[in-house]
């Protein structure tokens, strides 16, 4: 066990895990959320899925990390880690100490999961905060942390929920940009949940875009463009478009 | 100030309506009577000012254990909460007044009875705020912690205790506010010591400048214990930001 959860970044358990949802449907009472939708990220992809507020796309992280069972269809994913859509940081814990969460459920000493977290705390831009509390750090920063802390998780499969929606648009661009990079350094097979086509366009190797409740796949784009991207890229801004107008938010 | 400015004011008025012979000091001495009363009979009155406050500090410290370990089995075990809750509830309905002799006819004239009808008094407030607090948990962490397959037990310890803190504290403030009158009750059903003890002597022989300088000391020890309360909970739970620290 221990050897398992000493270096869980640079050895994750499994990298070659990928996704593969096929036509999924889950409906919470009357409510249909998920109506039969199938998506596929390979090992070390990264694959947005965007739509409108209220097509499921929480509900569909939900069961690819094994919170919920679908109503019908099948899920198969690697075990995967969640960053919940409000970045779920522990109010009472220190910066440090949030990161390293998943490590101290995975069993991993305080001292032990602390210095594991502590090695990526500068590239992260958060040395300096280990100790500061979660209200005390700006919501890029909490981003971070969280991000590092769904990273630690050692899990071959990330599921971001809108990870930064909550940000204004400048930090949000700096974000997407360190998401980027962070994810060059450190490949994992990533769910991108985002109502940012854009965000999708820079960030993903494939976009599926879900329609509004039930949601469904309307189109999947794929996205073979060099990185690092920009959203002044002629190929993005065309990529955008494209996923506006299948989504039917062209005017 | 404000709280001090309003409090000399009504001090002044009820002074000058007992100079006046608007009513009979006999009923309700002027606050320079029970100042007096305060400082003659300070030897009495500290000794059963020592006596309730072991009362009051037991009775609550019991209150605070058991509310707490009732509010968790609560929490965590459906059998428990349907068994317990209506009992718990029901405990509140029961008139301190009416069990209180009896539990001295059970329990003796000592320290048990006083303690053991403080902590009926306080344990709900507490065991009550444990159970919401523990139960108004951040959905996002608790999906995290899911997420995470972590155990019962580490859902319990590293995200449903700590956040139910805060509400642990406003059950244990509101415990500490109500704890004298307990106290009071278990040492009218017998007892020969303590501030209840004091009142009811006092009372009966008509020595109301001393009952009221016996109530004074009531009140002071409520809102020391609540600021002492106060004072711990912005010591334990500093990561929520307060405007008002709550304290008396």
């Amino acid at each position: 066990m221990e050897t398992d959860v000493e270096a869980p970044v640079t050895e994750p358990r499994d990298l070659s895990g990928g996704v593969t949802v096929a036509g999924v449907e889950k409906a919470f009472g009357a409510v249909q959320a998920l109506g039969g939708v199938s998506l596929h990220a390979a090992p070390r992809e990264v694959v947005a899925v965007a739509g409108p507020s209220g097509c499921g796309k929480s509900t569909l992280l939900e069961l690819v990390c094994g919170l919920a069972a679908p109503d019908a269809g099948t899920v198969e994913a690697a075990p995967a880690a969640l960053m919940p859509q409000r970045d779920g940081l522990l109010p009472w814990l220190s910066a440090l100490d949030n990161a390293a969460l998943a490590l101290r459920v995975g069993g991993t000493g305080r001292a032990a999961a602390r210095a594991a977290a502590h090695e990526h705390f500068a590239a992260f831009g958060l040395e300096g905060f280990e100790r500061a509390r979660p209200r005390e750090l700006s919501g890029g920063m909490r981003q971070r942390v969280a991000f590092l802390r769904t990273l630690l998780a050692g899990r071959p499969v990330l599921a971001l929920d809108e990870p930064f929606g909550a940000l204004d648009a400048l930090t949000r661009g700096q974000m997407q940009r360190w998401l980027a990079g962070a994810l060059a350094r450190e490949p994992r097979t990533v769910l991108l949940v985002t109502h940012d086509v854009e965000e999708a366009a820079l960030l993903a190797d494939r976009i599926v875009l879900l329609s509004p409740r039930p949601g469904r796949v309307v189109a999947t784009l794929e996205v073979p463009l060099p990185r690092p991207r920009h959203r002044t890229d002629l190929a993005v801004v065309e990529l955008r478009e494209r996923a506006l107008s299948a989504l039917g938010g062209d005017a | 100030m404000g709280a001090a400015l309003i409090v000399l004011a009504g001090l002044a008025a009820w002074e000058a309506i007992v100079r006046l012979g608007l009513v009979d000091d006999l009923l309700l001495p002027a606050p320079a009577q029970v100042a007096e009363s305060l400082w003659s009979d300070r030897a009495l009155l500290a000794d059963d000012l020592a006596v309730t406050t072991g009362e009051v500090l037991l009775g609550l410290a019991a209150a605070i254990a058991a509310g707490a370990a009732l509010g968790v089995t609560m929490h965590v075990s459906r059998p428990a909460r349907r068994a317990l809750r209506p009992l718990v509830i029901g405990s509140q309905a029961v008139p301190v007044p009416v069990i209180a002799p009896l539990v001295v006819l059970v329990l003796g004239f000592g320290l048990a009875p006083k303690v053991l009808l403080v902590a009926l008094v306080c344990f709900f407030p507490v065991a009550i705020n444990v159970y919401d607090g523990l139960r108004d948990t951040d959905a996002d962490a608790r999906k995290l912690l899911r997420s995470l397959d972590a155990s019962r037990w580490q859902t319990l310890r590293m995200l449903e205790l700590p956040s139910a803190l805060p509400s642990a504290f406003t059950g244990m403030k509101v415990a500490a506010a109500v704890a004298v009158i307990g106290a009071v009750f278990a040492e009218w059903s017998g007892a020969d010591s303590g501030l209840g003890h004091a009142l009811l002597t006092a009372n009966g022989q008509l020595e109301t400048a001393r009952a009221f300088a016996a109530t004074l000391l009531l009140f002071l020890l409520a809102v020391t214990l609540y600021g002492a309360l106060s004072l711990l909970e912005r010591r334990v739970v500093d990561w929520t930001p307060r405007s008002d620290p709550g304290g008396p």
